[in-house]
């Protein structure tokens, strides 16, 4: 996790937000650093995490998670952490037996079917342990990203309603927290990906939007990032804050300045 | 006027977006209707019953009759908790609900159930619902439905929103400028030209509805409270203004280059006063003084 980000969002990993959707969202630059801060995050937190990892194998996640600090194997050893590799697995779904669920259930099927049985597959990993005691802090649930489920042939009305039921399980019964990454097409017409960005965007409650800068690239100066926070429980305390830093990452951290405060620049 | 929204009737469509957010001004609008004596029937499908109530007190509470939709709206769970007959048949049951008085139906939201119904089949059904009085023959004027919808305008294409924009009888688009809300509201009332008006307003935590007058007084897009605004004429090292004396003499003065009569006259004839100038040369050894004029061989 990157401490910057943390002051920025005003959260530690001793005192975390419940209940609590958040979109991250990139424009023309990679914000899979965002992913990279959330899992790591959430898992120096004690929270139980499932982690729907459709775009990158599980060993990259883990070289990445190891500069910030954690260990993705160790936290999956240990139950911490559900992974479900999509790479993988989603050679899987053509040599099982029809019979049998799986989670990437979609792929298999001619029409844009729905994604109930990733649903299933999120419900089953993140259901609180019977044995009473608590053993983590509350559940999480990661997906890294759902474009790319856009891209695989589901509709975006099948996403909104496999994010809907995420929310009313884990966020809503289960008082624990959703994490999605959806790209922003940008200037490429793309309806479908419009209507899952401005959905989730009405649904969140923090959306974190990573942009390149218009004037193009720079060495010192990756990207911008606009937090916006939304749907606070007082209609008028906090109406929708908004705040915009920009960023530069590094090897192992993301430094966050003022708009034209690089230190490159003064 | 925007407490007035619901004294129309008929379908009112509040259209948010992501940065401007309707549901408050939803709830607001539902408050009213409640603290009215109405019963508000709401048809949840985004936001769960627990985080709807939030913020209204028991009193209204218990004219809200929550029809959940959000935790299982497609029948995944199978537990036979959701709704029977899914989402259109969960709003054609408020059109056959039968029970007396005024009524404020409230659908949260229509962006929902356009993404989960044939366009049509919404339409003819929103129709039925907000044509309500005709149906019973002898229900007085007053005991109208009201209708309210909330639409996520970048979430539908013209059409549908076209289609939803002509039922309406009111629509409200939220919009708002420096961290203040305001809406535009557009009546349709019958045979009579849509009339618009543009409210600035904000939502206290009780959910009230408090209008502002106008549009948030700073103007600049960073003010900075500590610099107090300076007056930039004072300090100077010149002089602004004139005193009537100096105004005087100002425009008694004749400027250098102004030809004017008695600049003529003392040019023509060099007064008795003038002292005249007179030059002296002395001719050195190469200097040649021919007294004629060189131009007299010009054929000119």
């Amino acid at each position: 996790m990157f401490p910057e980000l943390n002051n920025l969002l005003n959260t530690t990993p001793d005192q975390v937000e419940q209940g609590k959707l958040t979109l991250l969202c990139d424009a023309k630059t990679d914000g899979s650093f965002l992913v990279h801060h959330f899992l790591s995050f959430y898992l120096k937190a004690n929270c139980k995490v499932c982690f729907v990892a459709l775009i990158q194998s599980f060993s990259h996640y883990n070289i990445v998670g190891q500069k910030l600090g954690v260990s993705l194997t160790t936290a999956r050893e240990c139950g911490q952490l559900v992974f479900l590799e999509g790479l993988k697995s989603a050679v899987d779904v053509f040599f099982r037996p029809q019979e049998e669920p799986h989670p990437l259930q979609f792929l298999r099927e001619a029409n844009s079917g729905n994604l109930q049985p990733l649903y299933e597959f999120v419900q089953e990993a993140l259901k609180p342990m019977d044995s009473g005691e608590a053993a983590w802090r509350c559940p999480v649930l990661l997906v890294d990203d759902l474009s790319v489920l856009l891209s695989l042939g589901v509709g975006a009305v099948a996403v909104l309603d496999f994010v809907h039921y995420c929310r009313a399980t884990v966020c809503r019964e289960w008082k624990g927290n959703v994490v999605a990454l959806v790209h922003d097409s940008g200037d490429a017409e793309d309806e479908e990906n419009d209507i899952l960005l401005n959905g989730l965007g009405h649904q969140s409650h923090l959306i974190l939007r990573a942009e390149g800068l218009a004037t193009g690239f720079c060495k010192d100066v990756h990207g911008q990032l606009r937090i916006l926070w939304r749907r606070s429980s007082q209609p008028t305390a906090q109406r929708d804050r908004s705040l915009t830093y920009q960023y530069k990452i590094q090897d192992k951290n993301v430094s966050f300045f003022a708009k034209g405060m690089s230190p490159a620049v003064l | 006027m925007l407490e007035s929204l619901l004294a129309l009737g008929g379908l009112v469509l509040l259209r948010d977006s992501v940065e401007w957010e309707g549901r408050s001004l939803l709830k607001a609008l539902i408050k009213k209707s409640a603290l009215c004596g109405e019963q508000v029937h709401i048809l949840g499908c985004e936001v769960s019953e627990e985080e709807f109530r939030e913020g209204f007190d028991s009193n209204i509470n218990s004219r809200l009759v929550y029809h959940d939709l959000f935790r299982d709206p497609l029948n995944w769970s199978k537990t036979g908790e959701a709704l029977p007959g899914g989402p259109l048949e969960a709003l054609r049951a408020l059109c056959r609900r039968t029970d007396p008085g005024p009524v404020t139906i409230a659908l949260d939201s229509l962006s929902w159930l356009l993404l989960h119904l044939p366009c049509t089949t919404l339409c003819q059904t929103l129709h039925t619902l907000s044509r309500q009085d005709s149906c019973h023959g002898d229900s007085s004027p007053g005991e109208q439905v009201h209708v309210l919808g909330l639409l996520h305008e970048e979430l539908h294409g013209p059409g549908p929103l076209g289609a939803l924009s002509s039922l309406a009888q009111t629509e409200v688009t939220l919009s708002g400028a420096l961290g203040q809300a305001s809406a535009h509201i557009l009546y349709r009332r019958p045979q009579q030209r849509p009339s618009h008006q543009t409210q600035w307003f904000s939502i206290l935590p009780d959910f009230s509805l408090e209008l502002q007058r106008g549009p948030p007084l700073e103007s600049q897009p960073y003010p900075d409270p500590h610099t107090p605004s300076m007056d930039p004429t004072t300090h100077l090292t010149f002089n602004l203004r004139l005193s009537k004396k100096e105004r005087e003499a100002k425009d008694s003065l004749t400027l250098p280059f102004q030809f004017s009569s008695e600049k003529q006259q003392a040019l023509l004839c060099p007064g008795l006063g003038q002292p005249t100038s007179h030059i002296f040369y002395e001719p050195d050894a190469y200097d040649d003084l021919d007294q004629e004029d060189p131009d007299d061989d010009l054929d000119v």
